[in-house]
């Protein structure tokens, strides 16, 4: 395998995504060059894919592989084999015909470039599939074809059954896609390989398994959605509100015979037991005898020709199912014959369509002298999709009978070729209408519009397609080694290829009989039509559209009672359902767990630690007897905040002691901004029964927390704590003596990174908020806020004003002190961030803010913006001595006069630290101030509002 | 002293829970700050008790405090600030706007059809 074959594999999968963009891009240079370039994809693709058949035919598999996801087995493995090289033929060979026939389809008002934006996104994930040599990679592929097909088939989206169309498709397919995935994964597991070829050689590791019935049915749920097989197979005449070519597409050559391909591809791996028999032979009969039978009473030709197609498809279905070689050669066989007459039919229906302007049966009639040309290609097209001898739909039609008379299904051994016979009788029925309502008969006067033949354009494809047909049809004998190449792929060497020969004349056997009472028996019913079509008209049926549609709403109703029963509006109700939840995970978690003997000692707290908890509980307790009174609660939450803290110290936390008091000092500051706004009191609501539950779900909370909490504390670690290694190597390792501060900036520098990240998005947010509310309606409000109680006389003490200004430089320099020692002794940049922020913040509290404001040079987006970019500048400095990012390194440094010191480059992350701190703190707290500042008051220029001297110079100065 | 931790904890979060279940957006607030003060403690106390050992390296210690759980809280406390600031606006935009800091949606809109209520218009 050398470098080119690599190429050019991907380059045939590759080459219709990436040509997608061409199409919208063409657009600007007019429809012919945007088909033009649309159609020069394909056809490369298609001709690469040519010029590997004399590998191909030499016996040889083309593989290729890209490793992409190892660890989960899915790669981007691609192979050629014959029954790929079949399925992608046809999907680039009929796709260029169908470009050639949408580009004079469409009309003016259609936007061209999308159209083949999709058509070339949805070729190339049919490519995809079929030369998929991963599973998982197949998956992708099919689900791709899913989407791309939702947006073909609703291309039109101003037609409402465009719309509904796409979505019952997308639901339906994408729902056997997702059960597709499960069985997928199970084969995978059984076989030891994602890779589809060893899937395909784990045959009997696959049958053998007891998972195998259940990796078969979601495969099989898979490929009959896909495949429109009963009872999927309603989504597929409602994909018929797609654009024709669309129409002609997706349902002769490629998304429905996804399915098909594969089954064919799994078909050594599942093949050949009893479950895939009943399971698939069953679901093709039944699917081929009711589209058989639907299609016959159906007005649309579109209608006509979708039904027939999931008669077709069942027909394949059921000669995949039969498990014998002769099935396959026969399924093989009529794939190709299928798509041809199929896409000829479609788009023959497609021209009728576009010249006479309606695609009702009953409407058109004797359109043979009209549009001779089209009648033409739409009559051999038919013919052979009857199953008339000269047409390649009879050749594979007498196959099929044969095929059924050696099948026995439940029982008698009548009842499989009495079925066949049947579907093919209605066939030739539905065929013989299709050409006689339509083209046949007398032209009639009152066609919406004036047919005649089309374009050259429009007709071409077709026409090209029913030469196929008849040449297949009469010199079977050609396409016979390939048909057999393709069937031996298939079988992969489970089964012999049968010396079967196809030909038009087989001696007068059985199955010629059955086409014949098939043929006659079309012919009438076809005179039987009006009293036939009569009695079904009055027949009740179950209307498919009307039972998903229920199902639906079903489902949708369901969720509905559900999330609306949960989730009412009444976010109290969120608040205890969550607090129940997990009260009760925890509870099973306790019932059903192992719960070790205590291995910790007991130790009763001494005096000093007592009182500190007595406090705490007290003005928890306390807190809640009193929350109504706001301004209360926050001085409780102080107190409470304030014991935490000292909890800290005494257990041995330093830094978040610290933390948590500089915390509590500006969270307090946040909530006295806010409760300016808002109701100093909260009134009594709730029933007593609301404050009984809500009490007992908090009680019931508070017990599992502290029983879990001291549970935890008289037991060693289950695990060895990774804690030793931060200790032993944050000196070594990290340069510091602080094993917190290191872990902070070092070890776990990257959550740091993050965290600092979070911090400036929420302060960032704050102020959004803050603009988007005084840009709005509230903006007037709060200008004209009447303050609710008296205001102090003077804004800004004139003790505090001098104090603060007095402590600004010595809380500065704490702050820097704080942040210096940090790596070594407790502090660090939160700490420190905190503590300039609290600087910065008296003096707003005691200047005010207009004051503070103009003194303020650096705005603080920027600061909490270069505190990211030195923290994340200083992890990608270790790229340039060649280490992971944020690796830090640390050195010492004798300057002259000084003692030897130590500098770290976590140091210049701690920097990055601080400054994120400090301006999210800020940022957040003046974001706040901005809402208090009103229009009754002017904001005063002067720290001091009293200041007699300078209200003389004013006075004097007017 | 394991009983003193554990108990603060089990306090401040039944308070938490009581007070998140509140109607109005404030005492909501508070009952959150209340949980975060038991969360962080409980996060911290599951690096066990110790007394006098902090993490900071010293010549002859043998013995120090956890710090992993410590470094996990101090980082956990900067982001509840930010936590509490944020939901702070919100409740005071909303007040500002609807004049009004009730936490549930007002009875009369408190209905089973709410997730879909847009769609049934179709």
């Amino acid at each position: 395998m050398g470098p080119g074959d690599i190429v050019s594999l991907f380059l045939i999968v590759a080459l219709p995504f990436l040509g997608a963009l061409l199409p919208g891009l063409m657009y600007g240079a007019g429809r012919k060059a945007c088909a033009s370039v649309t159609l020069a994809v394909t056809l490369t693709a298609l001709i690469g894919l040519l010029t590997r058949l004399p590998e191909i035919w030499s016996g040889q598999t083309i593989t290729t592989r890209i490793d992409w996801i190892p660890a989960l087995g899915l790669n981007l493995e691609l192979w050629l084999d014959p029954l790929g090289f079949f399925f992608a033929a046809l999907i680039l060979g009929i796709g260029c015909l169908i470009i050639i026939y949408g580009r004079y389809y469409l009309s003016r008002e259609d936007h061209m470039g999308e159209f083949f934006t999709y058509l070339l996104l949805f070729q190339g994930a049919m490519v995809g599939i079929v030369l998929s040599d991963n599973i998982l990679l197949l998956l992708i592929f099919w689900e791709l074809t899913s989407l791309s097909s939702f947006l073909l088939i609703g291309y039109w989206k101003h037609l409402p059954e465009g719309r509904q169309g796409a979505r019952m498709a997308l639901a339906v397919t994408g729902m056997g896609g997702l059960a597709m995935i499960g069985g997928a994964i199970i084969l995978g597991q059984i076989a030891g390989s994602y890779r589809i070829s060893d899937i395909i050689a784990a045959r009997d590791a696959i049958q053998a398994s007891e998972l195998y019935t259940t990796a078969l049915v979601l495969i099989l749920l898979g490929c009959f959605t896909k495949s429109a097989q009963f009872p999927f197979h309603f989504w597929l005449p409602h994909a018929m509100a797609a654009p024709t070519p669309v129409s002609a597409y997706l349902h002769s050559a490629t998304m429905v015979k996804a399915g098909i391909f594969l089954m064919a591809r799994l078909w050594p791996a599942l093949s050949g037991t009893p479950e895939w028999f009943y399971l698939v032979t069953g679901a093709g009969l039944i699917t081929m005898c009711l589209g058989a039978v639907i299609s016959f009473f159906k007005h649309d030709l579109k209608a006509i020709l979708a039904f027939s197609t999931v008669s077709h498809l069942g027909l394949i279905t059921m000669l995949l199912g039969t498990g014998t070689a002769f099935g396959v050669l026969t399924a093989v066989f009529h794939i190709l014959n299928h798509a041809t007459f199929k896409a000829a039919l479609f788009m023959s229906a497609g021209i009728v369509d576009h010249e006479a302007h309606t695609r009702d049966i009953r409407r058109l009639g004797g359109l043979r002298h009209l549009m001779p040309v089209t009648a033409t290609i739409a009559i051999i097209a038919a013919l052979s999709m009857a199953g008339i001898p000269l047409m390649n739909g009879f050749i594979s039609k007498e196959m099929m009978l044969k095929e059924a008379l050696e099948t026995q299904l439940f029982g008698p051994e009548w009842l499989v070729p009495a079925l066949a016979t049947f579907g093919a009788l209605f066939s030739a029925a539905y065929s013989f209408r299709f050409i006689a309502h339509t083209f046949l008969g007398k032209t009639r006067d009152d066609y919406p519009s004036h047919p005649h033949d089309p374009n050259k354009g429009m007709w071409l494809p077709p026409a090209f397609l029913t030469v196929l047909v008849v040449g297949i049809g009469v010199l079977p004998f050609l396409v016979e080694p390939f048909v057999k190449f393709v069937t031996g792929a298939v079988l992969g060497g489970v089964a012999e290829v049968p010396d079967y020969h196809l030909a038009i004349w087989h001696g007068v056997n059985i199955p010629l009989m059955m086409s014949a009472v098939a043929v006659v028996g079309g012919l009438i019913l076809l005179g039987l039509h009006r009293g036939l079509q009569a009695g079904w008209d009055k027949t009740p049926r179950p209307e498919a559209k009307t039972i998903f549609d229920g199902i639906i709403a079903g489902a949708i109703s369901f969720a509905r009672g559900l999330t609306g029963g949960l989730h009412d509006g009444a976010f109290t109700r969120y608040a205890a359902i969550l607090a129940l939840a997990i009260i009760a995970a925890a509870g099973h978690a306790w019932m059903t767990g192992e719960v070790g003997a205590p291995a910790l000692p007991f130790a009763w707290p001494n005096l000093a630690s007592a009182l500190g908890w007595l406090m705490l509980v007290v003005a928890t307790v306390v807190l809640v007897a009193t929350h109504h009174n706001r301004l209360l609660a926050l001085i409780l939450m102080g107190i409470i905040g304030t014991m935490v803290s000292v909890g800290f110290a005494y257990f041995s936390a330093p830094d978040l002691a610290m933390t948590q008091i500089s915390v509590e000092v500006v969270t307090i500051i946040l909530m006295l901004l806010a409760l300016n706004f808002l109701p100093d009191w909260t009134p009594k609501e709730s029933t007593p029964m609301q404050r009984l539950f809500d009490g007992t779900v908090a009680i019931l909370g508070g017990l599992g927390a502290g029983g879990l909490c001291y549970h935890l504390l008289r037991r060693t670690a289950v695990e060895t704590p990774i804690s030793s290694y931060h200790l032993e190597n944050s000196y070594y390792g990290g340069g510091g003596t602080n094993v917190v501060n290191v872990i902070l900036v070092d070890f776990r520098g990257f959550d740091t990174f993050g965290e600092i990240i979070v911090l400036g998005i929420a302060a960032l947010v704050i102020y959004a908020l803050t603009e988007a509310l005084l840009s709005g309606p509230v903006r007037a409000r709060l200008l004209n806020r009447v303050p609710d109680k008296p205001l102090a006389g003077d804004r800004h003490p004139l003790m505090m004003v001098v104090l603060t200004r007095v402590m600004m430089p010595i809380v500065l320099m704490v702050g820097v002190y704080i942040f210096l020692r940090g790596h070594n002794q407790p502090g660090g940049g939160f700490i420190a961030g905190l503590v300039v922020a609290v600087a910065v913040v008296m003096q707003y509290l005691a200047s005010g803010f207009a004051w503070a404001t103009d003194r303020q040079r650096y705005p603080y987006h920027a600061i909490i913006g270069s505190g990211v970019l030195a923290a994340g500048l200083t992890g990608i400095g270790a790229w340039f001595a060649g280490r992971e990012f944020l690796t830090s390194s640390f050195g010492y440094v004798k300057l002259p006069g000084l003692e030897a010191f130590e500098v770290a480059s976590a140091l210049f992350f701690d920097l990055g630290v601080f400054l994120a701190v400090v301006g999210a703190v800020m940022l957040s707290l003046e974001s706040f101030s901005r809402l208090a500042r009103r229009s009754d008051t002017r904001d005063p220029e002067h720290p001091m509002d009293i200041d007699p001297s300078r209200d003389q110079r004013a006075e004097g100065g007017a | 002293m394991e009983l003193i931790v554990a108990s603060a904890v089990g306090v401040l979060t039944a308070a938490g829970l009581y007070l998140v279940t509140r109607l109005r957006t404030f005492p909501v607030i508070i009952g959150v700050a209340l949980l975060t003060y038991a969360v962080n403690v409980f996060l911290f106390a599951s690096g066990r008790l110790t007394v006098g050992a902090a993490p900071i390296l010293r010549d002859g210690m043998e013995n120090y405090a956890d710090p992993l759980p410590q470094a996990l809280v101090l980082t956990a406390i900067v982001i509840s600030f930010g936590m509490t600031a944020v939901v702070v606006v919100i409740a005071l935009g909303a007040y500002l706007a609807g004049d009004d800091d009730r936490v549930n949606d007002a009875a009369d809109h408190l209905d089973t059809t709410r997730v879909g209520g847009k769609e049934a218009g179709q």
